[in-house]
Formats: C-alpha cells, structure tokens, sequence
C-alpha cells in the first residue's frame, strides 16, 4: 500500500532497502545456490568438492532403501499434522474469543508451547513417554487402561503417532492465535445483525464468520505446511529419526545422510528436493492468496 | 417474561461449558510444563523411580540453585543471549528503513522486493542447513557465534520488514507532511514521528526476532562445536546423551530458559493479535 512516492532520495530505494536485500542475498540465497550445486557434485567424506557428477547423486537418492518409506511418511505427517492443527485451532479459537472467567490466564498457557524452544518441549514429552519412568504409563496404569508399561517411543509407528501430536501441540498455539487475529476483525455489528435475522449458531458460524475467516485459515495452514514439513527438533529429539531410519521425514533424512552417513553429496540432493517442495508450497500459497494484486 | 428467563438460563448455561472447554484447553497446554516443573522438583533419588511418582516427596526447590554448578547453564543463557541480541539488533537496523520505504513508496523492484521478502519469510533454515554449512565453511566461520547472528538475522529479516511495513503504512502521511513543513529531514521523521508511533511494530518485531533466534536449534546444533560456546538449546540436549542424565537438573535449566520468552511473548500478546493479521493477512 504505497502512498505516493514523495521526497525520494538521489539514490531511489537502494539506501533503504540496499543492507537488507544483501544479507539476505548472502545468508538465504546463496546457501540455497550452494545447496543446489553441491547436489551435482562429487563430495568425499571430508566435504572437499571432487568435480562434478552430474545426476550421480539423485540417481544414490533414488536407491537409497529408505527413501519410498520416508517420502509416505513425510506425506502422513505433513498431512495430518496441518489438518488436525487447523481443525482443532477452529474451535479453540472460538472457545477463547469469547468471554469467560480466566480467560487470560488460560490465553497465557497456550502460549507457552509456542513460546517455549520446541526442543525442550521434545524433550519433556519424550520423558513423559519413557518406558520406564515415563508419567503417561503410571497415569494409565493407575486408570486401569493398562497393565504393563509401554515403551511408547521403542516401537516405530507408536512412536510416529505420538511424533505428530507433539507436532500438532506445537502448532496449535500459532495457528489459534492467528484464527483469533481473524475473529478480532470481524466486526460485532455483522454478528448481531445476523443474530437478528435469526440465523442459528451453526448457520451463522457457516455462512457468515467462516467465510471471513478464510483469509487468516488459509494464512495460518500454508504456513504451517511448511512448518511442518521442516520440522526437524521433534523428531531429533525424541527418536533421532529411529529406530534406524523408521521414523524420519525427508527432512530429517537429508540431515542424518549429511552429519551422520557423511554421504553429503546425497544429502545436498534430497534437501535440493524438499527445497523445491517448498518452493512449490510456496507458490501454491502466492497463487491462492492472490499475493500480487493485494499487495501492491 | 418467559423468553428472557428461559434466554438468560440458556446465556449461563453456555457460560459454564465455554468456561469449562476454556479451562481444559488451558490445562491441556499447560500440563506439560508443569510436569517439567514438577520433575525439576524432585530430588535425585526419585527421577529413576520405578514407578514413577507424580509430586516430588521432598520439594526441592535448591536444585534450582545447584543446577548451576551441576550444568554449565550460566555459559548457554551468555552464548543464547547475545547470539539473539545481536541477531535483533541487525534485523531492527536493517528491517526498519526497508520497511518504511517500502510502506511510503512505490519504486522499480518493489514487487520483486516483496516478492524476496515473503519467500524468504516461508524458509526455515532447517530447509538449508547443509547449503549454509558449505558456506560457513567456506567463510571460515564454522563455531563462531558471528555466523549465528547473520543467519538468524538474514532468516528473521522478513518477518519484521512484514509487520513494520505494516505499521508504517497505516500512520497517515499527513502526520508525516506536518514535520517536514516543520523542516524536519526524512530520516529525523522516521525517528522522531514514525518510530514512536509504530512502537508496537517494532515490540513485536523485536520479541519476535529474539525468541526465534533464542530457540533455533538445528543450524546451532550443526555450526557449534565447542561444548563451552553452545547455546541452551544445543548445551541442554546434549546432556540426554551422558549416561547418567540429571533429568531434575535438565528441567530446572529448561525452565529458566522457558520462562523469560514466555513472559516476553505475554507481554505483547494484546499486539502479537494485531501484529499477526497486519503481518500475515495482507
């Protein structure tokens, strides 16, 4: 939303935008360039560049055993994960708009996941899972769910369900906040005069705040998807990806074939593709919000 | 007579359910944190109980004082600290005359501006790590806090220029106009008369950046390679690798570092509402 151009300086727009575009030229784009060349190269285990080797690496990608099994696995989870957040953010967003007794207070504790370092939230739901000393095996014990206790993270599909509802507590925050943001703008004056011609709750909440909820809903799962298909302390932190590679996603793949294989040349070849997956969220994201005809 | 009865028992009646759906929510999200609480709590003997036991039997509130010596926590919070300080501070001086340009002018390249910033506002670092190793190593900056801070500031730099655009674009002009009349230059506007009244902007802008870099945890965890220079995130987690993990004592490090964002974070909740839609929802 410019406002006209007034009192512009000798050098246009250059002193003003000039430092932020180079930092970030250097310290976003090119690492992304240096991604993408790497992945076309022969690197040895030290990280030294052998040549160029065409599409060697992506041909390794493609071969790797557990690549088929990750790729569904990151599409389970960058699906669930961004439909259950937004599906369960909807209505608690609409529980804290309204007005009730400690409402900031209870405001206050959503915050905290999304405030705290999601690795230190990793890391108390994998000592809460713990087999051994874990609360959530006495806690079912003691309702008589269970008998013996479960080591939740050993087995891998446990382990990936209870990955994605650590995901999901960690987005919701976010995700509410920005459904919140939405509601805010909705001015009472449409809600009454809804009221008022009679439309019930269900209908009114259809048809009418849905709608301009839109813009926030669409906002807050776009960036999520994205989020989500980063994300990488979760799983670190509370399986390393394991057992073996049975709970990894693309992302965290890349990671393990770089810092621990030492296969960087692979490495740089999946991320190179998560990298393009993004892009293409991205894109997706301009297109749907009509990025250039409401910004400028 | 009836109708307002019968609507008033109906207006209490949702009152109790929302109050209730409110409170489980908010215990839902809280519980984690307090069991973490409760952990650090608890002294040595009782981490490793089989079963485990909900509340410490003796409540051992110097384990938050021990935990110091036990950790080298006081070296994390330093190194977090002014690796986020630094960070906030290079995106503030770079974001904010981005910003306010962008806001009061359209110029060739604006679009392809905007169009660099949202971009990089969708990236993680997480999704260029080993690009951003190539580079730090060919920089010579592998374990330096330097490389941190320009990464962190590079990859926040976005955000704010978003949410600062925003307030910048909705101060009147006319405010603007007034000063310079008043033979006021540009920049001393953008200081004296734009600068406090986006204040909220900047708030957010600068809380924002400070807990992102804060928490970061994968390019730290990869650039940082003396156990003494590491960051909580990185410093804390890797004491679950150690045989004997003083669980209690991780928690009480956690905690402290938990709990000065989450009050930063409250503190600009009633902007972070605004900030958001003006940031995100254009």
């Amino acid at each position: 939303m410019a406002t006209g151009s007034i009192r512009r300086g000798r050098f246009g727009a250059l002193p003003w935008i000039g430092p932020a575009v180079v930092l970030i030229l250097v310290m976003v784009v090119w690492p992304a360039i240096e991604m993408i060349r790497t992945s076309f190269h022969e690197i040895d285990q030290t990280g030294i560049a052998k040549g160029w080797n065409g599409i060697t690496n992506y041909k390794n990608l493609i071969h790797n055993p557990d690549l088929p099994q990750t790729v569904v696995r990151t599409v389970i989870w960058v699906s669930v994960v961004v439909v259950v957040t937004v599906l369960v953010s909807l209505p608690v967003a609409q529980i804290l708009h309204g007005k009730f007794p400690g409402r900031k207070a209870v405001r206050f504790a959503i915050i905290v996941p999304w405030a705290a370092s999601v690795v230190m939230t990793a890391i108390i739901w994998r000592w809460m899972l713990d087999g051994f000393y874990g609360i959530l095996n006495r806690i079912l014990q003691d309702l008589g769910i269970l008998k013996e206790p479960v080591d939740w993270l050993g087995n891998p599909n446990q382990a990936f369900i209870f990955l994605m509802v650590v995901a999901i507590f960690v987005s919701v925050p976010f995700t509410t906040y920005v459904i919140l943001a939405g509601l805010t703008t909705i001015p009472d004056d449409i809600l009454e005069a809804s009221a008022i011609d009679g439309a019930n709750g269900w209908k009114r909440y259809k048809e009418i705040i849905f709608p301009l909820l839109r813009p926030a809903l669409l906002v807050s799962a776009v960036i999520n998807l994205i989020n989500v298909f980063n994300s990488f302390p979760i799983i670190w932190a509370m399986t390393g990806g394991g057992p073996g590679y049975s709970t990894d996603t693309t992302t965290t793949l890349a990671y393990k074939i770089s810092f621990r294989d030492q296969d960087i040349g692979q490495s740089a070849a999946m991320a190179t593709v998560n990298f393009i997956v993004i892009l293409i969220f991205i894109s997706i994201f301009l297109k749907v919000s009509k990025w250039r005809e409401t910004s400028s | 007579m009836t109708m307002a009865g019968s609507s008033r028992k109906r207006f209490t009646g949702r009152k109790v359910s929302l109050t209730i759906a409110g409170w489980v929510i908010g215990a839902i999200f809280i519980a984690p944190y307090l069991y973490m609480l409760l952990t650090a709590l608890k002294p040595q003997a009782e981490i490793a109980a089989i079963p485990i036991d909900y509340l410490p039997s003796k409540w051992t509130w110097s384990n938050f004082t021990e935990v110091w010596k036990i950790i080298p926590l006081a070296g994390y919070i330093k190194s977090s600290f002014f690796i986020a300080f630094s960070a906030t501070i290079i995106v503030l001086i770079f974001a904010v005359p981005a910003a306010y340009y962008v806001a009061r002018n359209k110029f060739r390249g604006r679009t392809a501006f905007l169009l660099l910033v949202l971009i990089t506002q969708m990236f993680s670092p997480t999704a260029l790590v080993i690009g951003i190793f190539r580079e730090i190593i060919k920089f010579h900056l592998v374990d330096t806090y330097t490389s941190l801070i320009l990464i962190y500031g590079a990859f926040n730099m976005a955000f704010s220029i978003w949410i600062l655009s925003s307030f910048f674009a909705s101060i009147p002009v006319d405010i603007e106009e007034a000063a310079w009349i008043d033979g006021a230059s540009r920049f001393g506007t953008l200081r004296r008369v734009i600068l406090p009244l986006a204040l909220p902007g900047l708030v957010t802008a600068f809380i924002f950046t400070f807990i992102a870099a804060w928490n970061e945890y994968v390019i730290a965890l990869t650039l940082i390679s003396t156990p003494a220079r590491e960051p909580l995130t990185v410093g804390l987690t890797t004491l679950i690798g150690q045989y004997q993990v003083h669980w209690n004592f991780l928690f009480a490090g956690s905690l402290i570092a938990i709990v000065p964002v989450v009050i930063l974070f409250a503190a600009i909740e009633k902007y972070l509402v605004g900030g958001l839609t003006a940031g995100s929802v254009k």
